[in-house]
């Protein structure tokens, strides 16, 4: 059976659902349409014990996923991380430093920091970062249990614009890529899937979809193809160019 | 001759910090070169058409042009809201702490001439409202004051600061303006964002409306934003407060103050807000001249557009139809449950109101008006 396995835990879907932007009385039913397994939490946003606390609408059984948004630098995100851990919310851990308000680009050289620390802790990091080879081998390095670069900005809907480095991470690091923010169509997750991205994260796409339930379903469709697909294998026609018709190298003797 | 020589209202008063700055010269000299008659329909249509607007684009936002354009307008400022803060809208209330004020602002319920009940809480009377404001559910809280430094210093504000932080998550201020330092202070206090509005950006006009105060110091209120990001403060609100003067270049020049401090600090959280002149005690006859609602959409969508990653809030200066309104569309940000006299959550007032309020529901109903909207009420987005 296909399965993403990460931090000793194993998925058969590969639908990570980000909860940030929704209403929350319809957060169980996207999970449920979606097939979601592992759920995002921002742990700025848990209300614990008091109102609209987002804990209360995750269904049981699903992986929560806390983040520390907000995080400005590595410490903070550590701070928050702990504090996930001590509201019950398990060992997993998105690690989002974020230093720029404007386009919410993550800080990588303070997202490996918090990784290295968070990681030796014993925290499942899973650290969203801008797709750059060299910082996605220092996470590898600092024990993260997964890589999660960005495909655009967060809530832009632009899909896969850093498509080639992607495909980078994906072909040198061996650690689950998870293709975070910015996937707006269920087209562009099936790009990402095909492309061998082992998971795809999605918030603002299915929030502010007119139906978030039904684009969550169409989310789990695409994300199910495009895994298929690259499971089968493209066509060398597809990979390469074209085969030309007669041997190239013929004229050796 | 004048027999009162009035201050020079561009001159630093003694212990008012200087930083080294340019924003205020390049908001001044663009503002004054706006010269919103000059543009058209076409300018705006080809605004929208844009992923990210440049300053031409957003003097046509703001124009009389775009009046007549505002529902094409409000659906892509509605497409960007949605974007940055999907169903979410935060969810906070005011508390006045004091009002004494030494300042005489023309169009305001707390100036010192004005004859009104004064009033301060003690800590114990800030503590239990700020008790009886959480017990609403609320989990972020906005301290304002008027400007006296003799009766609300700095050290009153810092413990007002403390016990508010043990009942909330967020906590922002509303007062004078400070020196870097004091702000670091009042970080350390538990304070995250800083709230000051210019009024009016238009430096003479400004001197008309405060003939006397600290508060008649133009630039240092101006570069006040920016000195409380170097305290340390994470997040920073601008806003004109329109009706005052021309409100097209004010909320023009509000968005380019924000613009420039953003630029300059990326890791700051910048905010709106859209004050409209309102009535107050004494003065039944205080109104938003030509800013009527239509105006304060177009400057809302404006401010969405220009910088679609800022919070707005809309204030219980506006109508409660309003606010449900533009709450998703422009907004996301709201007060509820809101007081503007000195504490009055728990115990009666001890000081009258800064304004009369257009919104007087509770939290309870507010939020249920934010689910109606099919939206996602937000009590805490920060720790």
């Amino acid at each position: 059976m296909d399965l993403l396995n990460i931090g000793g835990k194993s998925f058969s879907s590969r639908f990570i659902l980000g909860s940030g932007k929704f209403s929350l009385e319809i957060t169980k039913a996207v999970i449920e349409q979606g097939g979601a397994q592992i759920a995002t939490l921002a742990l700025r946003r848990a209300n614990a014990g008091g109102k609209e606390n987002i804990l209360d609408y995750i269904p049981k059984g699903i992986t929560l996923l806390p983040n520390t948004s907000g995080a400005r630098n590595a410490l903070e995100a550590v701070r928050i991380a702990r504090l996930a851990r001590e509201l019950g919310c398990g060992d997993f851990v998105k690690i989002e430093v974020i230093n720029d308000s404007k386009y919410l680009f993550p800080d990588n050289a303070e997202t490996i920091k918090a990784t290295e620390i968070l990681a030796k802790e014993g925290f499942v990091v899973m650290p969203y970062m801008f797709p750059d080879l060299i910082d996605a081998r220092r996470l590898r390095d600092a024990g993260a249990a997964s890589i999660m670069p960005l495909g655009a900005p967060i809530g832009s809907n632009k899909g896969l614009l850093t498509r080639d480095f992607i495909k980078i991470l994906i072909d040198e690091i061996a650690l689950p890529i998870i293709v975070d923010a910015g996937i707006g169509k269920p087209s562009q997750a099936c790009e990402a899937m095909e492309l061998g991205a082992a998971a795809v994260m999605a918030n603002t796409a299915i929030a502010t979809a007119k139906d978030a339930r039904l684009m969550a379903a169409a989310f789990k469709s695409a994300i199910e193809a495009g895994r298929t697909a690259y499971l089968a294998g493209f066509g060398r026609v597809l990979e390469q160019s074209a085969e030309a018709s007669s041997p190239l190298t013929g004229f050796l003797e | 001759m004048s027999t009162t020589q009035k201050s020079d209202h561009m001159k630093y008063l003694a212990d008012m910090e200087i930083i080294d700055s340019d924003i205020m010269n390049a908001v001044l000299s663009q503002t004054a070169d706006y010269d919103y008659t000059a543009y058209q329909k076409s300018d705006v249509l080809n605004a929208l058409k844009k992923d990210v607007i440049d300053f031409y684009d957003y003097r046509a936002l703001l124009s009389p042009a775009a009046e007549e354009l505002l529902e094409d307008i409000a659906k892509r400022a509605r497409q960007e809201t949605r974007k940055r803060f999907g169903n979410s809208v935060s969810m906070f209330t005011p508390l006045y702490i004091s009002n004494y004020c030494v300042n005489q602002c023309l169009y305001c319920g707390f100036n010192c001439k004005n004859k009104i009940t004064r009033g301060k809480l003690s800590y114990d009377e800030t503590e239990s409202e700020l008790k009886a404001i959480a017990e609403t559910g609320l989990k972020e809280i906005l301290l304002l004051t008027g400007e006296s430094k003799k009766l609300s210093d700095v050290k009153y504000i810092g413990e007002a600061v403390r016990l508010a932080a043990k009942y909330f998550s967020t906590v922002g201020i509303e007062i004078y303006p400070l020196n870097s330092g004091e702000y670091a202070y009042l970080h350390s206090c538990g304070a995250d964002f800083v709230s000051v509005y210019q009024e009016t950006y238009d430096t003479d006009a400004y001197e008309l409306y405060h003939p006397g105060g600290p508060k008649r110091v133009y630039p240092y209120r101006f570069n006040a934003q920016e000195r409380a990001v170097i305290g340390g403060m994470r997040g920073v609100s601008f806003g004109a407060l329109l009706g005052l003067h021309d409100f097209r270049k004010d909320a023009y020049a509000a968005g380019l103050h924000a613009y420039y401090l953003q630029q300059k600090y990326p890791h700051a959280e910048i905010s709106f807000s859209v004050p409209r002149l309102r009535a107050y005690k004494n003065n039944a006859e205080n109104n938003p001249r030509d800013v009527r609602e239509k105006q304060l959409l177009q400057v809302l969508f404006a401010y969405r557009i220009f910088m679609p990653s800022a919070s707005i809030t809309i204030s219980t200066r506006e109508r409660a139809g309003f606010r449900d309104n533009v709450i998703g569309l422009a907004a996301n940000k709201i007060s509820a449950g809101v007081r503007v006299g000195v504490g009055g959550h728990e115990s009666e007032k001890k000081g009258d109101e800064q304004f009369e309020i257009a919104d007087g529901r509770s939290v309870a109903e507010v939020h249920e008006a934010i689910l109606n909207k099919g939206l996602q009420p937000v009590y805490t987005d920060y720790l």
